[in-house]
């Protein structure tokens, strides 16, 4: 009796789970809304095992599932503690990666039963759990290879023997019709194989194209479409466990996988939105890294004393933090220049953080909080670009193709990306390692100006110099 | 597996969808990325998925192998669901934590 009720567990689970996206949102639940995602699952989790253990054999499987549990955890738990906040996008890249080929390798579980056990009756029940191991491994494996890829291309390279390589963006125009093709031949695989459930070469077609799937899509996006395209991995992997679900036929697999689709797709769009581009132009246009420009100008660079002369008495000084801050790891510094500044002139201090600075959105903030920078301090783009012209100063740290006016122009890589207006400010401080492009590979006027000084060099150098010729003045 | 479950589970998935879709509205820069994080450790729940495959018995010699994959995926969706709440925690406590003081 009792067992019949055991799903209820599930609809409870879901229903944590609703709340906690819901929550996710807003800034002051966003905590709370972590939380319950974790109860949801937990219940979740539960409520399987609770289930299992009413089945005709109960639970058979006690030391498997425990280690299985114990080891991914573990391991889990490591990687997100020990991960430097730097790292952190490249980490949820990686984690959407194994959501994926986890719900691949459940259905492709599923299928080898058969092919271990006893080829299954044609009828409903195996045309459905056929189309949907087949769509589930399409997406998933996809999805896994598009993640990996999707890491190393945040991570900039990877290193082999010592040796750095840069990850390659490459998609010249005819890919696109070869993506649908192979998309085609994978549901004309997936239909084969409802005749003839346990053809494994059917089986390792699937998985093999969808992996070739998942690279192509995403070789040809570089620039600041990275993050975008880790949101859309993560809806396809919330896809591949809904059509998981389908195989088992397990209603929370199918009711949290497709949450987590749509909800991660109206993200992506949102993403595009911030960044003023269209999705379809993000997936099927080539765009940026390409080709970088070729440096033809010069310029020369100044010093800390120099930068704090300028800094003297500035009234409102607006500091532009971008990916080079996280890698040099100089918030604390920034911190100890702004306090500094209006301790000693009484500077008012913001922050202008464009909604794709560094790696992802919400990266700056994250790091900035972390240096204690007030919340208050942290102005979005669109409300900060208006105070440029009236601060003395704009300390742009470690950032190039977010305040890289040829956006403006309309052409070129950056077109159409809005941009940090630091060009506005009455003088602009530049922290930077050297003249070389950003991730887009477009070379930046704003070097070039005469309010311009560049301070070349890494940014936690730069910026103790800069503190330390702040307290000579 | 009937048609009326199978039409039951169609129903769930596209409900489920434009819930999905009506759940997230608006959404502050600053949140793009721990929202991703922790939709992406609720995908984790092929977990469910894992263990129903995994508990299989390993005497006759029969279902190795797809237990074995069981295996691999429940390690993996736990790395996803255990590694994509903690990450999240770990920014939200940084970014969210902090404002106004509470």
């Amino acid at each position: 009796m009792f067992e019949d009720w055991v799903s209820f567990g599930y609809l409870l689970s879901a229903i944590l789970f609703v709340f906690g996206l819901k929550k996710l949102g807003h800034p002051r639940t966003a905590p709370k809304g972590n939380q319950y995602g974790m109860m949801g699952m937990a219940v979740a989790v539960v409520t399987t095992v609770v289930d299992m253990h009413f089945l005709p054999d109960g639970i058979v499987g006690w030391t498997i599932i425990g280690s299985g549990i114990l080891i991914g955890s573990l391991i889990g738990y490591i990687m997100a503690v020990k991960v430097e906040m730097t790292g952190m996008p490249e980490m949820v890249a990686l984690f959407n990666g194994f959501g994926g080929s986890a719900s691949a390798l459940v259905a492709l579980s599923e299928t080898w039963k058969w092919i271990e056990g006893t080829s299954p009756e044609p009828g409903l029940e195996t045309t459905v759990t056929v189309v949907a191991a087949g769509l589930s491994a399409l997406v998933g494996w996809m999805t896994l290879t598009g993640s990996l890829l999707a890491m190393y291309k945040l991570k900039g390279g990877i290193e082999v023997f010592g040796k750095w390589i840069r990850t390659p963006t490459w998609g010249p125009a005819w890919l696109n019709p070869v993506k649908g093709l192979l998309f085609i031949s994978v549901l004309v695989l997936i239909y084969l194989s409802i005749d003839d459930p346990t053809n494994t070469d059917y089986l390792w077609a699937i998985i093999g194209v969808s992996c070739i799937l998942g690279i192509i899509l995403v070789l040809p996006i570089g620039g600041a479409d990275m993050p975008v395209v880790v949101s859309l991995l993560n809806s396809l992997s919330g896809i591949a466990a809904a059509f998981t679900g389908f195989i088992i036929n397990n209603s929370v697999l199918i009711v949290a996988g497709s949450l987590v689709g749509a909800s991660g797709l109206i993200l992506t769009v949102i993403m595009c939105k911030a960044m003023n581009r269209q999705l379809s132009d993000v997936l099927f246009k080539s765009f940026g890294g390409s080709e970088k420009q070729e440096l033809t100008r010069t310029k020369v660079g100044s010093d800390a004393e120099e930068v704090a002369m300028m800094a003297d008495g500035a009234q409102k000084i607006i500091i532009v933090p971008g990916y080079g801050m996280a890698v040099s790891q100089c918030q604390h510094q920034v911190k100890e220049f702004a306090d500094l500044m209006a301790e000693k002139f009484g500077t008012e201090i913001k922050y202008g953080i464009h909604p794709v600075a560094g790696r992802m959105p919400g990266h700056m903030n994250v790091l900035l909080a972390e240096a204690n920078v007030p919340y208050e301090q942290l102005i979005e783009m669109d409300q900060i670009n208006p105070e440029f012209s009236e601060c003395d100063m704009a300390i742009v740290i470690g950032a190039n193709d977010t305040c890289n006016p040829a956006a403006r122009t309309g052409e070129g890589p950056l077109a159409g990306m809005p941009i940090i207006d630091a060009d506005q400010a009455r003088t602009v401080v530049i922290i930077k390692r050297s003249l070389s492009v950003g991730y887009a590979g477009v070379d930046n006027d704003l070097f070039y100006e005469d309010k311009t000084m560049m301070l070349f060099g890494d940014g936690k150098k730069m910026m103790n110099e800069l503190n330390s010729a702040i307290k000579e003045l | 597996m009937t048609p009326e479950l199978l039409i039951g589970a169609i129903t769930l998935f596209v409900l489920s969808i434009f819930l999905g879709v009506e759940l997230i509205t608006k959404v502050p820069s600053m949140l793009h990325t721990p929202l991703m994080s922790g939709a992406n450790a609720i995908s984790g729940i092929s977990v469910v998925g894992a263990l129903l495959g995994a508990n299989v018995a390993y005497d006759g010699g029969q279902t190795v192998i797809s237990g074995i994959l069981a295996f691999v995926a429940l390690v993996l969706a736990m790395i996803n669901v255990v590694g994509g709440f903690a990450v999240t925690n770990r920014m939200l406590n940084m970014i969210a934590g902090k404002k106004r003081g509470d």
